[in-house]
């Protein structure tokens, strides 16, 4: 039996209200809707640290608790409660949802400091960490679901803050809809889960998995993965994450890199259980993961917009992940830790990169950046320790968490592994590439920026939340690491350690000597590449690559020629039909039986409207003939 | 005389007043109705505190003799699914007429008529939900007929004459089809156990395989074009783009569900076998309105037929949901026809509020309310998305019950009907971006934003939304027993999860 606890309602209720007082209040709330939010997304950090200690206190067995709030849906065998769950897999991400954005509040406090709708950047705050809350703490798919769109609503909301710009509304949209097709995946598993089990929570299909058929969980698990496509921009469906850096920076960082991007991730680890019954659906998994990591790192070395580069190495950093799970049980948890310090570098640096733009006057190309590292030293620092993190140099976190990740895709046997290992490796090479164009063109170099004011320094508010960011992106990965902490914290959630260390291929040593030695390679080509002074404009004749890269390997181009003019023409002709076929049917069949009521017309008053009652009084006649007849 | 009675006699006493009392008083007129609107909702609660939930049975139920030579009564009572739907035009009825205060003024015949009318069809919805006799069920169908007709006519907008009649005369063809299964079933009861109009009685009856086919598509289609399905849609934009946005609500949040109702209490229940017949036929109208209805919504320009289109798609999902013949489809498609309800007649108040300052209905001619009137644009992005049942707003319970209900029955169909989801992300966020994102469209920027009085009006349809989206419990309640039982005497039972425990 699961304990419970009264607390886990309040991590969603407290910035739930909090947006809602918010955007209700309106503008009487300027002056200090900002203090508000931030206090209540660091009162959701102090319950979920409350919990944890709480929880660190028992026995492995007896760390997950309940809440249940009451009935939502009941109807025949279905039974669906408002309940909350956190164990050790959903607290990790507590933590990691309201310490990180707790952070990007304040944070976001200066950064927004002159928008003249702050007050509501920062409700949509608060409503996104309710969501995303309520999407980790949810006990069933159902619950989830919730917690999931509400999260694509906060992300809708941000990602079109600034939606008086045509192109960032329409990125909005573009981010919805893409999402949408991933959230219909999840209503398909859902039902299938349904019609399957009888049953939507977790625990509840957890302890009939064995039951069931692997062609049924095969459709579950694939089902769960296009749900995760959608949210964490996988592939095919990753053409929203780019469009999406239009919202504000902090927004990037908290939704967009650290957070919510890597539900997907969560979900296929939630539903451990699922996957490992369903081989089909975890090939898949692994496949989409490695197309993606490929994919975002090779947009990444071709982006000038900071933002966007940063944006394509979230996606390939999350590819990493969703492979990490696809090679479950031991996968999971080193999805998770590269989860973990990943929301910690990748928030870091676009906190970073955001800082760099409020000294730029909002520019985000770094052709037209430059040798900024001399006058915001804070923030070059900052974004150098999380560069070394995510490439990979030891002892940052990246190096632990990419590592295993690595490991263990060469340890997957055969030619299957070789064929990942080499991936993840290459992914890691170009990762330090790309990551290294990046520091160099921005902060190193000759000055490009055209102005004559030089950059200056951010405010302490935002330095400070970038600070504690790199000091996680250097120490986290020690931490959850050290004495493999995070497999066995998660061991009761994901069984990690069921199949580890079978049939070892390569040996943490000599992956590690691997990775380094395609991470130097990367740095080297880079720093060859883009040691010499730039041009401030980016080259034209580049290579079919580049170009290929710079339009982001023509996804938009592909679903446009594959969905959006087909769709288009497909309503342009639907629109044609109702009126000249179905309508004109109508109007046919019609307008005969009009002429033959205006040559009765005269017979009567001469007013059609008067047929109405006409024909009520000759139904009733009508009835009555009838009767007499068969009477 | 029932309390069932009472409710739906005080709007046409209210009407009767109204049309003798010789007032010119327009304010005084438009408070009067109000008052009546409001005391009949007040009534129609006071009814469902005292709805027995567990008792499948009709309740509330009186009996009087009327036409006693053809066996004809004033026969009403309600169970869980005819009371929700009642309270849906009770409550929405005082919200449209305090929304559209002024809807009336330049209508063809005056403020007066436009409010006996409209009392008068208040009482025509609560009969034709209430009744139990077939034929006194056929005469407010019928009747209902009128006072729509004359409010598209007399106080619409555009083409309003042309809509006018094409929607009467579409529905009279229905109409008359239906009185000749009426007259059918009446026939063959005479034939058995004499001849009645009483709901309960005809269900008993044994008719013909070939027979009972035939009485149901009378039923059936009539009620297809009610509610309406594909292909027999065409009347409805065209109605909704003339009507005014009140007579809209009226029409697509009440009137519509009488042809859903209708698929429920009389195609199924009646003809339970032939309803078995028709059901792959039905479901693939159902999904094609389902999704041919979201196509059509997103090619729309003009908001008053993407509003409309939008609900075809809707009334898709319902008509799917009855004939999954299982328990959650047949509960999420009760509920869907209340949450429906309220959420068009959300989205149709504020986009009339919206046309009546742009003096437009073209989408593309509004842009950037946001800015300009952002409490008028945020009730219409909460409506819309409700319109897209997003999670935590009161339209989603229905539609995933919807779903999940003909999921297990007819997999295919749940999974294409799914495909509806992300079309409705494309029908409500490309007005959204047009009329509410972007910059502010030039002519825009001295809109004015809600008053009062429009506050007033949309806040309790708003809260519905919201509080039926965390909590449907109350409404299920009512609404389960009756689905279970409607699905059992149609000799089906659930289908059991593939795996057991």
């Amino acid at each position: 039996m699961l304990q419970t606890s009264a607390n886990l309602a309040w991590l969603i209720a407290l910035p739930l209200f909090s947006s809602a007082i918010l955007l209700l209040i309106g503008k009487r709330a300027n002056s200090w809707g900002h203090v508000m939010a931030c206090i209540v997304s660091a009162s959701t950090f102090t319950i979920g640290l409350v919990e944890f200690f709480a929880m660190q206190s028992r026995s492995a067995e007896n760390r997950a608790v309940t809440q249940k709030l009451f009935t939502w849906i009941s109807v025949g065998s279905l039974n669906v409660d408002a309940a909350l769950l956190l164990d050790q897999l959903s607290i990790c991400f507590v933590l990691l949802i309201t310490g990180v954005g707790t952070l990007i509040h304040i944070y976001s406090i200066a950064y927004m400091s002159l928008d003249l709708d702050r007050r509501r950047f920062f409700a949509y705050l608060n409503l996104f960490i309710a969501a995303m809350l309520l999407l980790v703490l949810g006990d069933s798919y159902l619950n989830l679901y919730v917690g999931w769109e509400g999260v694509g609503l906060a992300s809708y909301l941000l990602i079109g803050f600034w939606n008086q710009k045509p192109a960032y509304a329409t990125a909005a949209k573009k981010a919805f809809v893409a999402n949408r097709v991933g959230d219909a995946g999840l209503s398909l598993a859902i039902m299938i889960a349904f019609a399957t089990f009888g049953d939507v929570s977790f625990s509840g299909i957890k302890e009939q998995t064995e039951l069931a058929s692997t062609t049924q969980l095969t459709a579950i698990g694939l089902m769960l993965l296009l749900a995760a496509c959608g949210k964490s921009a996988q592939f095919p469906l990753q053409s929203w994450l780019g469009d999406a850096m239009a919202g504000p920076t902090p927004v990037s960082a908290l939704i967009h890199a650290a957070t919510m991007v890597t539900a997907g991730v969560y979900l296929i680890t939630r539903s451990n259980f699922i996957f490992d019954a369903a081989p089909t659906a975890q090939l898949m998994v692994v496949i989409v993961g490695g197309i993606t990591l490929l994919f975002g790192a090779i947009i990444g070395t071709a982006k000038d917009d900071i933002k966007k580069a940063l944006a394509a190495s979230t996606m390939s950093q999350i590819g990493y992940m969703i492979l990490a799970t696809g090679l479950g049980p031991i996968g999971y948890a080193f999805a998770i830790m590269h989860l973990l310090t990943h929301g910690f570098f990748k928030a870091s640096m676009f906190l970073g990169a955001g800082s760099v733009m409020h000294g730029m006057k909002d520019e985000v190309n770094m052709r037209r950046y430059g040798g900024i590292g001399k006058f915001m030293p804070i923030t070059a620092l900052t974004f150098g320790l999380a560069y070394l993190a995510i490439i990979g140099v030891p002892p940052f976190a990246g190096f632990y968490s990419k590592d295993k990740i690595i490991e263990t895709a060469f340890n997957a046997g055969g030619s299957k592994g070789l064929l990942l290992g080499i991936t993840t490796l290459l992914g890691a090479m170009i990762t330090a590439f790309y990551m290294t164009r990046v520091v160099l063109l921005t902060f190193f170099g000759n000055e490009r920026w055209g102005h004559k004011d030089e950059p200056a320094e951010s405010p302490a508010l935002m330095l400070i939340p970038i600070g504690l960011l790199s000091v996680g992106s250097v120490v986290s990965g020690f931490f959850l690491a050290r004495g493999e902490a995070l497999v066995h914290w998660l061991e009761p959630v994901v069984n990690p350690l069921k199949e580890h260390h079978s049939g070892e291929f390569l040996s943490p040593i000599i992956v590690s000597l691997l990775t380094l030695t395609a991470v130097i390679i990367g740095i080297s080509i880079a720093v060859n590449k883009y040691r010499s002074a730039q041009a401030d404009l980016a080259p034209e004749k580049v290579s079919i690559l580049t170009t290929a890269a710079r339009k982001d390997l023509f996804q938009d181009s592909i679903n446009e020629a594959a969905f959006m003019r087909p769709g288009q023409s497909l309503v342009g002709r639907l629109l044609k039909i109702d009126y000249l076929v179905i309508d004109g049917l109508v109007r046919a069949v019609g307008s005969v039986s009009l002429t033959a009521a205006n040559k009765l017309r005269t017979l009567q008053n001469g007013y059609v409207r008067s047929y109405a009652l006409m024909m009520v009084i000759g139904a009733l006649a009508l009835i009555a003939v009838i009767w007499s007849v068969t009477a | 005389m029932s309390l069932l009675t009472v409710i739906g006699v005080l709007p046409l006493i209210g009407a009767i007043i109204l049309a003798v009392v010789p007032s010119k008083n327009s304010e005084l007129i438009k408070k009067f109705a109000l008052g009546v609107t409001l005391i009949v909702a007040v009534i129609s609660i006071l009814l469902a505190t005292g709805f027995d939930k567990a008792d499948t049975k009709m309740q509330y139920v009186q009996s009087n003799s009327w036409i006693s030579s053809f066996n004809i009564n004033y026969a009403v009572g309600i169970d869980g699914i005819s009371l929700v739907l009642i309270l849906l035009a009770t409550i929405l009825l005082p919200i449209v007429v305090l929304a559209t205060w002024n809807e009336s003024d330049s209508g063809r015949w005056g403020v007066k008529s436009f409010y006996v009318l409209i009392l008068a069809l208040e009482t025509l919805m609560i009969g034709v939900f209430a009744a139990t006799d077939l034929f006194l069920f056929y005469v407010f169908f019928e009747a209902m007929l009128i006072p729509i007709y004359f409010l598209i006519g007399g106080y619409g907008s555009g083409n309003r004459s042309a809509a006018a009649i094409k929607f009467l005369l579409y529905s009279l063809f229905g109409g008359l089809l239906m009185l000749a299964s009426i007259i059918g079933i009446y026939v063959i009861s005479g034939n058995q156990i004499g001849a009645t109009f009483d709901l309960a009685q005809l269900a008993i009856l044994e008719i013909d395989n070939q027979t009972e086919n035939f009485l149901f598509l009378g039923f059936f289609i009539a009620f297809a074009i009610k509610a309406p399905l594909w292909p027999f849609h065409t009347w409805l934009p065209d109605a909704a783009k003339s009507a005014t946005p009140g007579t809209s609500v009226l029409l697509l949040g009440v009137l519509d569900k009488v042809g859903t109702y209708g698929m429920i209490r009389f195609c199924i229940e009646l003809f339970p076998d032939a309803s078995k017949t028709f059901t792959p036929l039905i479901i693939t109208l159902a999904v094609i309105s389902i999704i041919y209805g979201a196509f059509m919504a997103i090619g729309q320009s003009d908001i008053k037929g993407l509003i409309a289109f939008t609900s075809i798609s809707h009334f898709g999902f319902i008509t799917m949901g009855i004939f999954a013949m299982t328990s959650q489809g047949m509960s999420g498609a009760n509920l869907y026809m209340v949450n429906h309800g309220f959420s068009t007649a959300a989205l149709f108040l504020i986009a009339g509020w919206m046309m009546a300052r742009r003096g437009s209905s073209t989408i593309s001619d509004f842009g950037g309310l946001q800015r300009v009137t952002p409490v008028m644009a945020w009730t219409f992005f909460i409506a819309g998305m409700s319109g897209l049942a997003l999670p935590g707003l009161s339209s989603f319970v229905s539609e995933f019950l919807v779903l999940v209900g003909t999921y297990t029955r007819y997999p295919v169909a749940a999974v294409i009907g799914t495909l509806g989801i992300v079309l409705a992300a494309l029908y409500i966020l490309i007005p959204v971006q047009k009329a509410l994102q972007g910059p502010t469209t030039p002519g825009n920027e001295n809109l004015k934003d809600l008053n009062i009085r429009e506050k007033i009006a949309i806040a309790p349809v708003i809260l519905v939304i919201v509080i039926m989206g965390f909590y449907p419990k109350p409404v299920l309640d009512v609404i389960n027993p009756t689905s279970a039982q409607v699905v059992t005497n149609a000799g089906f039972t659930d289908p059991l999860a593939q795996v057991s425990k």
